[in-house]
């Protein structure tokens, strides 16, 4: 049974539909990701499915609760880790798993057995007294996502929750992401970096302007929309190169300003072409959900 | 499916650790805060009180500082519970975005309203009764038993005044906004209410716009209990009291889930 559903989820601001009939079914031990562009309607139904607002339409069952009606008991299994950190600074990190704690209805003495492993998880024990303000944005970060762990949920949101931290605090907010999955637990994260959607969900959406575009694992879902291989090149002469051999070399290509995309099965003979031609620069990679996303989705900017 | 914004607040004691919460903050500057709040009424009546005073024979029969004493207990009440709802309490829900955090949790919105309209209450019960200390150091009561009644008043008071400012939080953009709400409520009611002299001095228009104004009733209430006699019409002015207090609330908070819960 599904730890997380809804049906036909329906949220309009006026005229505008910013979550339009949305399904998901989310499977206990699973990292299930939402991916989308800015305004495509993330944040709005991470809002429905915690029961802050009520959807116009459509149904979401959370541990077998109706939401929002039962919204209030179901958020005791419930973590969330928002968009913008709302620690409190008004109080040391101790502090705020105290207050926090005290919300979930835990005693003194409950908060304060889970705080030693709490704080060795955010790999801030010696930070213990610590004021927020003096804590860097991935210390900060990493408290959210201990906070939120407070109540040992079952169940983890987490909105953005690498946005505007370096490489090392990513990949050490990826490693404690892991741990709580290895544990068991089950994480709804939005992104809007794909590595990281595929380095951690099991399973994905693709949300654009409020309807789910796609939706499977990041494997399945790269080899269902573009081709094993992706050659970028770069340089003044590529239209020359690609009037001549793109037909040829590429299953598909296309032209983003200076850089030009080939997508092929397997890029051996394209290879061998391009090591002859010294003047063009070019990667060559896998595919990956970037380029999923961004030929689902269009390379045009959305803000 | 829409949500109505104006169903009933639903009350339980959930509300206690947002209490807690603000009375864990006050508390670790508690002293500095308490006089803080304390020494701009107590200079107002101890100026006004001594300097102004020596110069009136007696106002409504009494030394005119016992007669201010009475009027600076309620304003003080009023303005501590009026800063603490827009000035604290909008740090808390725009700016800190601690409420956001609170509301991920099994509390709602009704908890956390109806704890910052107990603490601000709370908080501005201090104030009141820091003032009553001078007052009762300086001997200004009538009756010492009589002025203990006081303090039931001032957390109707308290209550009364975060209930309303609890509104302006609600549908303020930005700080400058509260300048409005004390530029044409608070001072006005400071002015109009009796605070400083009998409201019976006045053009029967503005004594018809005081019979109106909550500080009015406030004033009633406690002055009486000062100078040593039971007010008359209590349960006029208790209720009334309580009626602006409640109004505030259910209103703050219809406009405060249309705010956040939309």
């Amino acid at each position: 049974m599904s730890v997380l559903s809804a049906q036909h989820l329906r949220k309009s601001y006026g005229d505008q539909a910013v979550v339009d009939g949305v399904n998901l079914a989310i499977e206990k031990g699973q990292c299930f990701g939402i991916l989308g562009p800015n305004g495509a309607g993330k944040t709005t139904t991470l809002r429905l499915l915690l029961g802050l607002i009520a959807p116009d339409s459509g149904q979401i069952q959370m541990f077998g609760h109706a939401i929002p009606q039962q919204a209030r008991e179901v958020r005791q299994r419930v973590g969330v880790v928002p968009q913008l950190d709302n620690l409190d600074p008004d109080f040391s990190v101790i502090e705020n798993f105290m207050v926090y704690g005290r919300y979930f209805g835990l005693s003194k003495t409950e908060i304060a057995q889970r705080i030693p492993a709490l704080l060795d998880f955010a790999g801030l024990s010696n930070r213990a007294d610590a004021k927020i303000q003096d804590l860097s944005g991935g210390m900060k970060r990493r408290l959210t996502l201990a906070r939120a762990l407070v109540n040992d949920p079952d169940l983890i949101f987490l909105d953005e929750p690498t946005t505007g931290l370096d490489p090392q605090a990513r990949h050490l907010m990826w490693q404690g992401l892991r741990r709580l999955l290895n544990q068991g637990k089950t994480i709804i994260l939005t992104t809007h970096f794909m590595e990281e959607a595929e380095r951690l969900c099991d399973r994905l959406v693709i949300l654009d302007h409020g309807r789910l575009i796609a939706e499977g694992a990041p494997r399945e879902l790269i080899a269902q929309h573009i081709e094993p291989c992706v050659t970028e090149l770069y340089g003044e002469n590529i239209a020359h190169w690609r009037d001549s051999f793109a037909a040829q070399l590429c299953a598909r290509h296309e032209n983003v300003g200076e850089t030009l995309f080939c997508y092929s099965s397997d890029g051996a003979a394209l290879m061998q072409n391009l090591h002859t031609q010294t003047h063009l620069r070019f990667l060559h990679r896998p595919a990956s959900l970037e380029d999923v996303f961004l030929k689902l989705t269009g390379r045009e900017l959305r803000d | 499916m829409s949500r109505n914004y104006l169903t009933l607040p639903t009350l339980s004691l959930r509300f206690i650790p947002v209490w807690r919460r603000n009375y864990l903050v006050w508390k670790k500057l508690a002293i500095p805060a308490i006089l803080g709040n304390l020494a701009d009424p107590m200079l107002y009546m101890l100026g006004l009180g001594y300097g102004l005073g020596s110069l009136m024979p007696s106002v409504a029969g009494v030394p005119y500082i016992a007669f201010l004493a009475a009027g600076t207990v309620c304003y003080s009440t009023m303005n501590s519970a009026t800063f603490e709802v827009l000035y604290s309490g909008f740090s808390r829900m725009h700016v800190q975005k601690t409420w956001d955090a609170i509301l991920n949790t099994p509390l709602t919105l009704d908890d956390v309203v109806l704890g910052e309209l107990v603490w601000a209450s709370t908080k501005s019960l201090l104030s009141g009764i820091a003032i009553l200390v001078i007052i009762w150091a300086l001997q200004l009561q009538a009756s010492f038993w009589l002025s203990l009644w006081i303090i039931p008043v001032v957390v109707l008071i308290g209550f009364c005044f975060s209930g309303m400012g609890l509104v302006m939080n609600a549908v303020s953009p930005s700080y400058d906004f509260f300048l409005y709400y004390f530029t044409l409520v608070i001072t006005p009611m400071v002015l109009l209410c009796g605070v400083f002299f009998p409201v019976s001095q006045m053009p029967a228009i503005l004594q018809n716009i005081a019979a109106f104004l909550p500080l009015t009733h406030a004033i009633n209430l406690v002055r009486p209990l000062m100078l040593g006699h039971i007010p008359t019409q209590a349960w006029l002015h208790v209720m009334v009291l309580i009626a602006y207090g409640a109004a505030g609330f259910y209103i703050a908070l219809g406009l405060t889930r249309k705010r956040l819960l939309s």
